[in-house]
């Protein structure tokens, strides 16, 4: 059962959560501030309200999974593990340092919490779907598997096998979220590899889509919302419509800032930009 | 077959190494019920269809679709489960082999990989499905235990020895069949340990996997014309026997190893690795499959072209025999 914590609330979390995706950069050196910016409302979401985890027994069977496909966003996923209480906040410190536990992309045997070790794209799903018919075979019928991807991820093969199979094996409990941030490394998605109509194709492939804008809280809420009561027997897909480096204005919408190192000017200037967030 | 026998009983003459595969593991699913299997639209040719038939809501087909297979493996595994993963072998460790190094080995889950159709062994099939490549991947996959079984008997016994393995196993079969290597299931089977097959002090080949009874007729052929040679069936190539290699190494100085797979990196390279940081010195050739694709054709015949067969291995052993070695007898200063 989701948490009762309001909108608002959340709003505060997402907002504390890209604090710490610029200070954990800061710390890191440099990361992946633009998609780890743009998801940071759906994560602030997902771990705060949706998901079932508990820090204190982060193994137990009955909770629900998340694989953060995009892996390559731990810069936004282990701070919010941190709030959320999985590690410790001044772990954050060590990010990408000399066998640290945390690199750019998240190792789940080193990770606490983190239930799959993601990076290279394509591969959330599939391994998301293992799990929903293991947990399944297991006689667990109500925890959810959510996977993360990003939109550029959309490109690799594998996310639509894994998307075909989710829906053949009516996993109604996989919650695919598509982070549209519009944008991967070399440009943006429909010069480098257009993916659209992505709702549609989810459709198509027999998953109940949902479309919302994955920077409003009230939305994101609604679209986890419906997803958490899918009554169907298919997985479910949510299009989260984003903008790259959401809350900084110098990276929103700015290709130049999937990844970069910010210096102590730009960092303030950052910082000030995220506190000044509604 | 009688009802209630187990597969020692199993007539290994008209039975596949994947035949018995299928068995077995449907057998070691009734007292398991953590075991699983997955496969990619080859249940039946990898005979873990076996396996779906007694436990239909325990084997998932995921369609032809190999990165989705072992993902979905990888995800199987974190619930608790013990996956089996079945497909043909060039296809586990090339079509889908960054999901097994990344979503499997790297988490260093129980994915218990069987794969079928291994070496030239689909030999009509053509290069497409050849694998001569695995061992070379699977081996310098971190965590992967790595077994090539010589016959049925040998995978029966690796299907039940590899539940106990706590990390990824991957496991190359044949298609075809080949004869059986034991004459019955009362020898030991251990994941690690090299099997002598045959004793002898002139020369000692290390093989596994098919060629692992050419081997053996060779080295019996070989004694009636007063050549003695040793065989070591080195079933487990990661992680390999050192003690094995170099009890051979001091006792016979002459190692032939013998493999059906491309002659770089595979059981031979392993073999010269142990010897060569040793630092004593031994005369030493690498039979398997050049450095090129296979040609088309019946398994035995391409054996015969690539001297796998017990014709080629003699000629093979010769030849070696014949090589000269620095004349240093005493190594018991080198310790």
């Amino acid at each position: 059962m989701p948490k009762d914590i309001s909108v608002s609330e959340l709003k505060k979390k997402a907002k504390e959560l890209r604090l710490n995706i610029v200070k954990t950069a800061n710390f890191a050196g440099s990361g992946h501030l633009g998609g780890s910016l743009s998801c940071a409302d759906v994560l602030a979401a997902l771990y705060f309200k949706y998901l079932n985890v508990d820090p204190r027994d982060p193994d137990k069977f009955d909770r629900d999974r998340f694989i953060l496909s995009k892996g390559h966003c731990a810069l936004a996923y282990v701070p919010c593990l941190a709030m959320a209480g999985f590690v410790p906040m001044d772990s954050l410190e060590h990010f990408n340092h000399y066998e640290s536990p945390y690199g750019m992309h998240p190792d789940s045997k080193k990770v606490r919490g983190c239930d799959a070790s993601t990076g290279s794209l394509g591969h959330g799903l599939p391994m998301g779907v293992g799990m929903a018919l293991g947990l399944r075979y297991q006689g667990n019928l109500t925890s959810k598997v959510v996977v993360l991807m990003g939109d550029g991820e959309q490109d690799e093969g594998s996310v639509w096998e894994g998307a075909m199979s989710a829906h053949h094996f009516k996993l109604k409990n996989v919650i695919a979220i598509v982070d549209r941030n519009k944008m991967m490394i070399d440009g943006r998605t429909e010069d480098v590899m257009s993916i659209e109509p992505i709702d549609k194709k989810y459709e198509a492939f027999g998953f109940e889509v949902i479309v919302c804008n994955g920077n409003d809280m009230a939305e994101v809420d609604a679209a986890l919302a419906k997803a958490w009561a899918n009554d169907t027997d298919k997985p479910v897909c949510i299009i989260a419509n984003t903008e790259k480096g959401y809350g900084v204005k110098r990276f929103q919408g700015n290709v130049k800032w999937h990844y970069g190192a910010m210096n102590s000017d730009l960092f303030k200037e950052a910082v000030a930009d995220i506190e000044a967030m509604d | 077959m009688a009802e209630g026998t187990t597969w020692t009983t199993y007539d290994a003459n008209k039975m596949t190494s994947k035949e018995i595969y299928g068995k077995v593991l449907a057998e070691l699913g009734e007292t398991n019920d953590k075991i699983v299997g997955v496969t990619a639209d080859l249940a039946k040719s990898t005979n873990i269809g076996n396996f779906g038939d007694k436990f239909p809501d325990r084997l998932f087909n995921v369609g032809i679709a190999e990165q989705n297979l072992f993902g979905v493996a990888a995800g199987l595994a974190k619930t608790g489960l013990i996956p089996f993963a079945s497909t043909f072998a060039i296809f586990a460790c090339l079509r889908g082999g960054e999901q097994v190094r990344t979503d499997i080995a790297y988490q260093n889950l129980p994915v218990k990989i069987i794969a079928t159709h291994g070496g030239l062994s689909f030999g009509p099939a053509g290069t497409t499905h050849h694998c001569t490549e695995d061992y070379a991947i699977m081996r310098a996959i971190a965590n992967m235990t790595v077994v090539i079984p010589a016959d049925g008997f040998e995978t029966a016994k690796a299907v039940r020895a590899c539940i106990d393995v706590p990390g990824p196993f991957y496991m190359r079969v044949g298609r075809g069949f080949e004869p059986p290597l034991h004459d019955d299931e009362n020898f030991e089977f251990v994941i690690g340990k090299a099997m002598k097959l045959h004793e002898g002090s002139d020369l000692t080949i290390i093989t596994c996997g098919t060629p692992t009874l050419q081997a053996l007729e060779a080295a019996k052929d070989l004694e009636a014309e007063g050549i003695s040679v040793r065989v070591i069936n080195m079933h487990t190539l990661k992680p390999i026997d050192r003690d094995a290699i170099m009890e051979a190494v001091v006792d016979t100085r002459r190692i032939l190893t013998v493999e059906e797979h491309n002659i770089i990196g595979g059981l031979g390279d392993a073999v010269a690795a142990v010897i060569a940081e040793s630092g004593k010195g031994c005369a030493f050739t690498k039979l398997g499959i050049p450095d090129e694709y296979g040609v088309i054709g019946y398994p035995e015949d391409l054996y015969a072209r690539y001297k796998l067969d017990a014709t080629g291995i003699q000629e093979t052993v010769k030849e070696l025999l014949g090589k000269e070695i620095e004349a240093d007898e005493d190594w018991t200063d080198e310790d």
